[in-house]
């Protein structure tokens, strides 16, 4: 049986692992292959690199990032922000990603999915999708996009993404658990795996999305400011009978 | 290939030649197709002590001590990357010389015959490559390997959890050649090996401790075919 996942997200701006609360009030919390490195040690299952701030500033993404990260970690990582399209995209995968995820480009665009599909393969492609109240945003959650987030994950999965990074906006930093009927109703209506996002805050909030139907969860602030808590996280998630890697 | 990564992938095999001067490090070469995503492999590699280089020439690919097929993407768009090069004829040339191959992922894939996303991989392994019939496709995250037959390349591995990352896999004729299986929803083929073949579905460069060990066993294996 596949294991569930516990995946560190560095959020990156400048260079540097931030960490806000609701995309706002950034704080510097540390390198970002210093911290990934860590995380691995620590049995982090994938690591996600979301450059936060290169869709607001139109930022093309770090290449230099992904290729030292390419080379230094034994454990996948996936890499998002400030793709604004294929050859975006592309130029991350090449570098060495294993995933590029792709959020705003591939909703005003969804051909680009079935595009990088093609080229590298469904499992490479992670379609990210910010919701607030079920609706899809955009922009860090600035631009409300009227489209239901449910509808908008299964296309982007027909489309070719090979996964789901589902983040509930308003849950994100509040460490009050995850959007569970979200993650549920996007987890049943799609055959790629759902990482939950957004709302981390104790081992129980990762039990519940895992049992919503998620395959993977996303942490951030809750291993930040204590890396060992994730090795911790996964051990009390293993004593509740989840499939965990130790 | 971006000019940039061409330019990186170069500044990965300068390291390996500083690093790897004694003659002592396996040569391994790394079949490029244009699929992009080497580096890890490479890098992988290096930390097991190999002497990588990622090419396209197909001498270099069929005379080094071990060749590895890596990359992502579909059999079809490989097949005709390797075609382009003539890369595939390079391997089938080791295959028939019982020069070791590893094919990791779409490379293993490739080992195998008709696929179902279409095109056509080396038939150098009976069996077609069949879309992945589980409740989540694609097959993504960690996974314990079965070993379902004494194997080199496997050793002290048997329910050690990799990372896989996939939709298709190979289905082979014999089921001899299988060496580790994987369960989701059902048996997927994790591991094969025949002679001088060998593949593995899931990505031991991306597989932590597990993949490593993989790996240096994948090397004394190479040693010994």
């Amino acid at each position: 049986m596949v294991k569930k996942r516990v995946i560190p997200c560095l959020d990156v701006a400048g260079g540097r692992v931030v960490k806000g609360v609701r995309f706002e009030n950034l704080r510097d919390v540390g390198d970002p292959i210093e911290l990934a490195t860590r995380y691995s040690e620590l049995a982090a299952d994938e690591l996600v690199f979301l450059d936060i701030t290169a869709t607001l500033e139109d930022r093309g993404p770090t290449l230099g990032l992904v290729e030292r990260a390419a080379e230094e970690l034994s454990i996948p990582f996936t890499v998002g922000g400030g793709v604004t399209g294929l050859a975006d995209a592309r130029a991350l995968l090449r570098a060495g990603a294993d995933k590029v995820a792709v959020n705003r480009a591939a909703f005003d665009d969804p051909t680009m999915l079935t595009a990088l599909a093609d080229e590298f393969g469904s499992q490479a492609v992670v379609c990210a999708v910010d919701a607030r109240a079920g609706e899809v945003v955009t922009h860090a959650g600035a631009n409300p996009r009227g489209r239901d987030a449910v509808d908008w994950a299964q296309e982007a999965v027909a489309r070719g993404a090979g996964e789901i990074l589902l983040t509930s906006i308003d849950a994100d930093g509040t460490r009050q658990g995850y959007d569970l009927s979200l993650t549920e109703a996007v987890a049943k209506a799609v055959e790629a795996p759902v990482i939950a996002s957004g709302g981390a805050g104790e081992t129980k909030h990762l039990a519940e999305a895992f049992a919503a139907g998620a395959e993977a969860a996303l942490v951030a602030s809750i291993v930040h400011e204590r890396p060992e808590r994730l090795r911790e996280l996964k051990a009390e998630l293993r004593e509740a009978g989840w499939p965990v890697r130790s | 290939m971006t000019a940039l990564t061409r330019a990186a992938e170069g500044h990965v095999v300068e390291k390996v030649r500083r690093t790897a001067g004694s003659g002592a490090a396996l040569r391994v070469v790394i079949a490029d197709y244009g699929a992009g995503n080497l580096r890890s492999v490479s890098s992988a590699l290096l930390r097991a002590g190999c002497d990588p280089v990622v090419s396209v020439d197909p001498t270099a690919v069929r005379e080094a001590p071990l060749a590895v097929i890596a990359g992502v993407g579909h059999v079809e768009s490989a097949a005709r990357g390797l075609a382009r090069h003539r890369l595939d004829e390079a391997i089938c040339d080791r295959a028939a010389a019982h020069r070791p191959v590893l094919g990791i992922c779409v490379g293993m894939q490739l080992l195998g015959e008709e696929s179902e996303e279409g095109g056509c991989g080396l038939g150098l392994l009976a069996g077609p490559v069949r879309r992945l019939r589980s409740r989540r496709v694609p097959h993504m995250g960690w996974n314990a390997l079965e070993v379902r037959r004494p194997s080199q390349l496997l050793e002290g591995l048997d329910g050690a959890d990799v990372y896989f990352a996939h939709s298709y896999a190979i289905e082979p004729t014999v089921p001899e050649v299988t060496v580790a299986e994987v369960e989701h929803d059902g048996r997927i083929v994790a591991a094969v090996e025949l002679a001088a073949l060998a593949g593995v579905q899931f990505h031991p460069e991306r597989s932590g401790p597990a993949g490593a060990r993989l790996l240096a066993n994948v090397v004394r294996w190479s040693r010994s075919a």
